[in-house]
């Protein structure tokens, strides 16, 4: 009996230095923490978390000042991201600050802009352009979604359009299945 | 340069896993290959391929001939369109695809005259053989040529293996793996002489010493047909060598493999190994547009299965609707229950046969139930390891499929995801009937899609920061500005010098005024305008004036 | 004309889990059938009640979890599971047994992970180890391996209340009717300072390994190279673990022959055939990888040669495979094959 113990305890003390081992050898040697964070923001600078843009809310992460679950356009999977990173539990977005929406771009009606170029001193990304009285335009590549410049239009002449899908951004859907475990079995 | 020492080994060697499936071969191949009739209307696609899509350069109302370019590449990895026959353009819009997603995508549609009329394509070439390398590619590229046999690389593209690389062996693919697929056979059968002629073409545009034909051993009608061939043109140091029929040997790497013993490397080229591979189609295709100027407006499709009456091989016009060539086919049989394109193990399905006929059909699958059942539900994977038996990519595609699942992107990386070839032969022995292959290309387009999301995030921090430092900097420049005018202030008289200020308003109001004038004059080019652009002009103007102010 | 759509491939797939559970239950008749000729009707009986208990179970359990009963049972899963569980007890064990081996099996190791394929431990062998840490006493009622050609083994209706009534045949008693095993007499005896060769000696043992037992363990053994060529199992892990039963024994035999048994009783004795081809392979909790999946089995022969020499049980296979079954995920880690086109390791 006690050879048959002392043999087990050896055999996990041999598994125990292998994990052990492993975690030291496939140890990866990263940014500072706000760079990590503010790697798995969306950037899109909406100021929806409360912050001025994202990077202000990945240095409040880190200071431990804000939750990781402000960022609407991040979404579950940004949540998921944070959580994993930081080693806490995931938590439901934060509804106080939004919900998550589909991908949209900003679109200004040439008709109706006046160039009034308050949206451009809006735009946290530069993503319109346009002078003093010439009609505007956003640059649908660069548009993050964020909505800032749709209040400041006197005329309302920005809407915001679903991202539309086409072929090159088409994503294969996720089998449907009855498979999944239940909950103790994701514990476990 | 790597020292390369390609050779081909004298018995060729079993690919990793892999399946021995029922070719289903003999149905299609009954009847030689034939002219599919011209339809009506042909819808060809703008992007038809891998790469780039094309750029419309025919509008709606433009006659065009058969043979004319309609659409021209935009960069490299692109090939451009030609009209499929002459006709009227009667519309350039969006119209369904055959793309897994049955999307729509830009089309030119023709309407077809019935003459056939060919136009002028300048693509022949009098001595091929004594011309340049750089020539005979670009005449490929200019033809539309991309690779027939599956994902439709563009040819030139692959005749190009760039100035550091050496070709030793060009590899041919004639092996056919997949199961119903018949065209190259019946190509190889029918138009053997262009099969030879293009295989020497693109072995001078290569430089390759060794040239070598791989085809599965079951297709002897083709293996005698290229050996008669070749004895006739004299060609003995091409190599014919019949391959053992497994699916998937015909895929790329796996064809290098079981031909050199060579692997080629992950996320490599062949030609990294001194290798290049073409299809016998392809090859057949360049011998027509370089030696009788024809572009690639046709190509052979296989129209096969229960489904359909009379299953054959039929050389197709490309945006020849999938229903017309069926109708060519004897139409459908009662018994059809799916329409795919490519063959059962990895083509596509389609929502619908309006989709027309691309570069890259090789065949049609009208598949009864039979043939292509509905799927099965699926249980949780048990581990049995049957999948990593046959994945002929030496994967393990349990693990893969664990790490889909769970949407563990970054794990499923660790497990080489992207040397997946979605051959399917992992879903095909699955006991559990997972569908493993969608939850392979589930996982790839989304990590693709989080690249994407990725770069845009990164031009969004990029963009803010850049927006940040030249607002600070505006602020600076605001603040020096005031600080100097506040100094220019205190140096003047102090208030109560009524002239002198009332003389310097005066002389900003002159100045105002100058500006305006100018610019009143100078920055409206409004001269050679239509009468109705000035009317447009002055109502924005008008538009500005009024609500303008109101914004401010 | 319109299509329904799917992600490829599509031909008819012709291999299902009933059809692999199937296979793996015919592999296992002909050494249930030596089992049930040398000790009798209590192994028949083993067989029933635990697999009725096994699928009575999985059948609650579905409906409680409320996934498709019918579907499920039909893959044959819980029924192996009882098979193998009724195979692996004493065949004179009283009734309760089996039942509540079987039912911890489904619903602790199996169900309340998840169902097939999440369960990380084999639940025939939780059920055993619970059984058998809970039930010493019981768990030796093996009955002397006579074979019916003796008309020694205990009758249909004597099994019947000895299995169910707990009453022993008149004129008998329950020392008379149970024998030790031989792995378990030879344990005791070594302990006395018997050596190897006095112990052989015994009628406990017959050619290479223990009396009636090294018949069983070939049937199970032909069973197993059946199902091997039916592509039902990989050759890995019976390979593994059969290759460092037999290494192991043989290093300590050559060492000393009078104190360790010789390698080929180690593998013609006790459950060393049933566990190698039918229990170890149990999928869903072994390795994955083909490299890995030796690996496992070799673990499992020498975790088991080690616990039947040394430890506090005669056989060892329950425990060593549940300890392998933790390992499992590191070995697949450290074990992947190198894919195509990628450089060695
Ligand atoms: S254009 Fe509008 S919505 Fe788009 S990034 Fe700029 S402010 Fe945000
Ligand atoms: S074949 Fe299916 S059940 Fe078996 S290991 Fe692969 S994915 Fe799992
Ligand atoms: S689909 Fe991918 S994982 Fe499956 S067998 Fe083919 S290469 Fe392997």
């Amino acid at each position: 009996m006690l050879t048959a113990t002392l043999a087990l305890g050896i055999l996990s003390a041999l598994f125990g230095l292998l994990l052990g081992y492993s975690a030291i050898r496939f140890k990866v040697e990263g940014d500072p923490i706000v760079e990590q964070i503010d790697a798995l923001l969306p950037q899109t600078q909406c100021g929806q978390c409360g912050f001025p843009g994202c990077r202000p809310y990945a240095e409040a992460i880190a200071a431990g000042e804000a939750d990781i679950n402000q960022c609407p356009p991040g979404g579950d999977s940004g949540i998921q991201a944070l959580a994993e990173l930081l080693g806490v539990d995931p938590k439901p977005l934060n509804a106080e600050h939004g919900v998550p929406q589909e991908k949209r771009v900003a679109v200004i009606d040439e008709q109706t802009c006046i160039g009034c170029t308050l949206c451009i001193q809006a735009c946290p990304v530069d993503a319109i352009v346009g002078a003093a009285k010439q009609m505007h335009t956003v640059v649908a590549e660069e548009c993050t979604g964020c909505d800032l410049c749709v209040p400041p239009c006197p005329v309302d002449c920005i809407t915001m359009v679903p991202v539309k899908q086409d072929i090159v951004t088409w994503k294969w859907p996720y089998p449907e299945s009855d498979t999944r475990p239940i909950v103790i079995a994701r514990q476990a | 340069m790597r020292r390369l020492m390609v050779s081909i080994l004298e018995q060729p060697l079993k690919i990793p896993g892999g399946l021995s499936l029922a070719s289903n071969k003999a149905q299609s191949l009954r009847e030689p290959l034939r002219q599919a009739p011209i339809p009506e209307r042909l819808i060809v696609p703008l992007s038809q391929h891998i790469g780039e899509a094309a750029e419309a350069l025919v509008g709606v109302g433009d006659k065009v001939l058969k043979g004319q370019v309609i659409a021209r590449s935009l960069n490299y990895i692109s090939a451009p369109v030609h009209a499929p026959t002459s006709g009227t353009v009667t519309d350039i819009g969006e119209y369904p695809v055959p793309h897994p997603s049955g999307l729509k995508g830009v089309c030119i549609v023709i309407h077809a005259d019935g003459h056939d009329t060919s136009a002028a394509t300048g693509l022949a070439m009098d001595n091929v053989f004594a011309a340049d390398a750089a020539d005979i590619r670009q005449r490929v590229r200019e033809a539309g040529i991309v690779g027939l046999g599956g994902a439709g690389f563009p040819t030139a593209v692959k005749l190009n293996p760039g100035p550091q690389r050496q070709v030793e062996l060009l590899v041919i693919n004639a092996a056919e793996c997949e199961p119903y697929i018949s065209c190259d056979e019946a190509l190889i059968c029918c138009c053997t002489q262009d099969v030879i002629d293009g295989v020497r073409i693109m072995q001078h545009a290569l430089g390759a010493t060794q040239v070598v034909i791989g085809i599965e051993d079951n297709m002897p009608r083709a293996i005698e047909c290229l050996r008669d061939g070749l004895a006739r043109a004299g060609s003995h140091d091409i190599r014919i060598v019949p391959v053992p029929t497994t699916y998937p040997a015909g895929g790329e790497k796996q064809l290098i493999y079981a031909l050199t013993g060579e692997e080629v490397p992950s996320q490599g080229l062949p030609a990294d190994l001194g290798i290049v591979c073409h299809n016998v189609g392809t090859a057949a295709a360049i011998a027509r547009a370089l030696l009788r100027g024809e572009p690639l407006i046709s190509r052979v499709v296989t129209v096969t299965g229960a489904g359909v009456r009379n299953p054959c091989n039929l050389e197709v016009r490309i945006g020849t609707p999938m229903a017309e060539i069926i109708e060519a086919a004897g139409g459908y049989t009662d018994q059809v229950s799916r329409l795919l394109m490519g063959g059962p193990m990895m083509g596509i399905s389609m929502p619908s046969d309006r989709v027309p006929v691309i570069k890259t059909t090789n065949c049609l699958l009208i598949a009864s139930r039979e043939e292509a059942p509905p799927p099965l539900p699926a249980s949780a994977c048990i581990r049995c390891g049957q999948c990593t038996d046959v994945c002929p990519a030496r994967l393990l595609p349990q693990q893969l499929y664990w790490h889909a699942h769970a949407r563990e992107f970054d794990k499923i990386q660790d497990y080489s995801l992207f040397d997946c070839i979605e051959c399917g032969c992992c879903a095909q022995v699955c006991p559990c009937h997972i569908p493993l292959v969608q939850y392979y290309r589930f996982a790839k387009t989304e990590i693709w899609d989080q690249e994407r999301q990725r770069q845009k995030a990164d031009l969004a921090r990029q963009r803010h920061e850049f927006r940040l430092e030249r607002l600070e900097k505006e602020k600076k420049a605001l603040e020096e500005r005031r600080a100097h005018a506040r100094k220019g202030l205190e140096k003047r008289p102090k208030a109560g010098d009524a002239d002198a200020k009332k003389a310097e308003i005066a002389a900003a109001l002159e100045r105002v005024k100058a500006k305006k004038a100018s610019q009143d004059a100078a920055a409206r080019n409004i001269d050679q305008l239509t009468p109705e652009q000035q009317a447009r002009i002055a109502e924005v103007d008008a538009r500005r004036s009024g609500d303008g102010t109101a914004g401010r | 004309m319109d299509f329904p759509t799917q992600s490829s491939p599509y031909l008819p797939v012709a291999n299902n889990l009933s059809r692999l559970m199937t296979q793996v239950m015919l592999g296992l008749i002909p050494g249930a059938l030596a089992m049930f000729w040398f000790f009798g009707w209590g192994v028949l009986f083993n067989l029933t009640i635990a697999t009725l208990s096994a699928v009575t179970a999985e059948a609650a359990m579905l409906t409680a979890r409320r996934r498709p009963v019918k579907a499920t049972l039909l893959d044959g899963s819980a029924v192996l599971t009882g098979l193998l569980l009724g195979l692996a007890l004493p065949p004179l064990a009283p009734w309760w047994m089996p039942v509540l081996g079987a039912g911890f099996a489904i619903v602790f190791a199996k169900q309340l992970y998840g169902g097939l394929g999440y369960n990380p431990f084999n639940p025939a062998m939780v059920g055993f180890v619970v059984l058998i840490i809970s039930f010493p006493l019981q768990m030796t009622l093996w009955p002397p391996p006579l074979g019916m050609h003796t008309g020694a083994t205990l009758g249909f209706v004597d099994t019947l209340q000895m299995v169910f009534g707990g009453t022993v045949p008149a004129g008998t008693g329950l020392d008379s009717l149970t024998m030790a095993t031989p792995l378990d007499a030879a344990k005791t005896q070594l302990g006395l300072d018997y050596t190897w060769s006095e112990i052989l000696a015994r009628p406990l043992f017959g050619h290479v390994g223990g009396y009636g037992w090294e018949w069983i363990n070939l049937a199970y053994l032909l069973g197993g190279l059946w199902l091997w060529r039916k592509r039902a199992i990989h050759w890995q892990i019976p390979g593994g673990m059969l290759s460092a039963l037999f290494v192991v024994a043989l290093l300590f035999y050559i060492a000393d022959s009078d104190a360790f048994g010789s390698p080929l009783l180690h593998l013609f004795s006790g459950a060393t055939m049933l566990g190698a081809f039918f229990i170890a392979t149990d999928p869903v909790s072994a390795a994955t990888t083909p490299r890995g999946r030796f690996y496992y089995g070799a673990g499992i022969g020498t975790l088991m040669y080690v616990i039947r020499t040394w430890g506090g049980y005669p056989e060892g296979l329950a425990f060593a495979v549940l300890l392998m079954n933790m390992a499992a995920p590191t070995i697949d880690y450290y074990t992947q094959p190198r894919v195509f086109g990628h450089e060695e390791q």
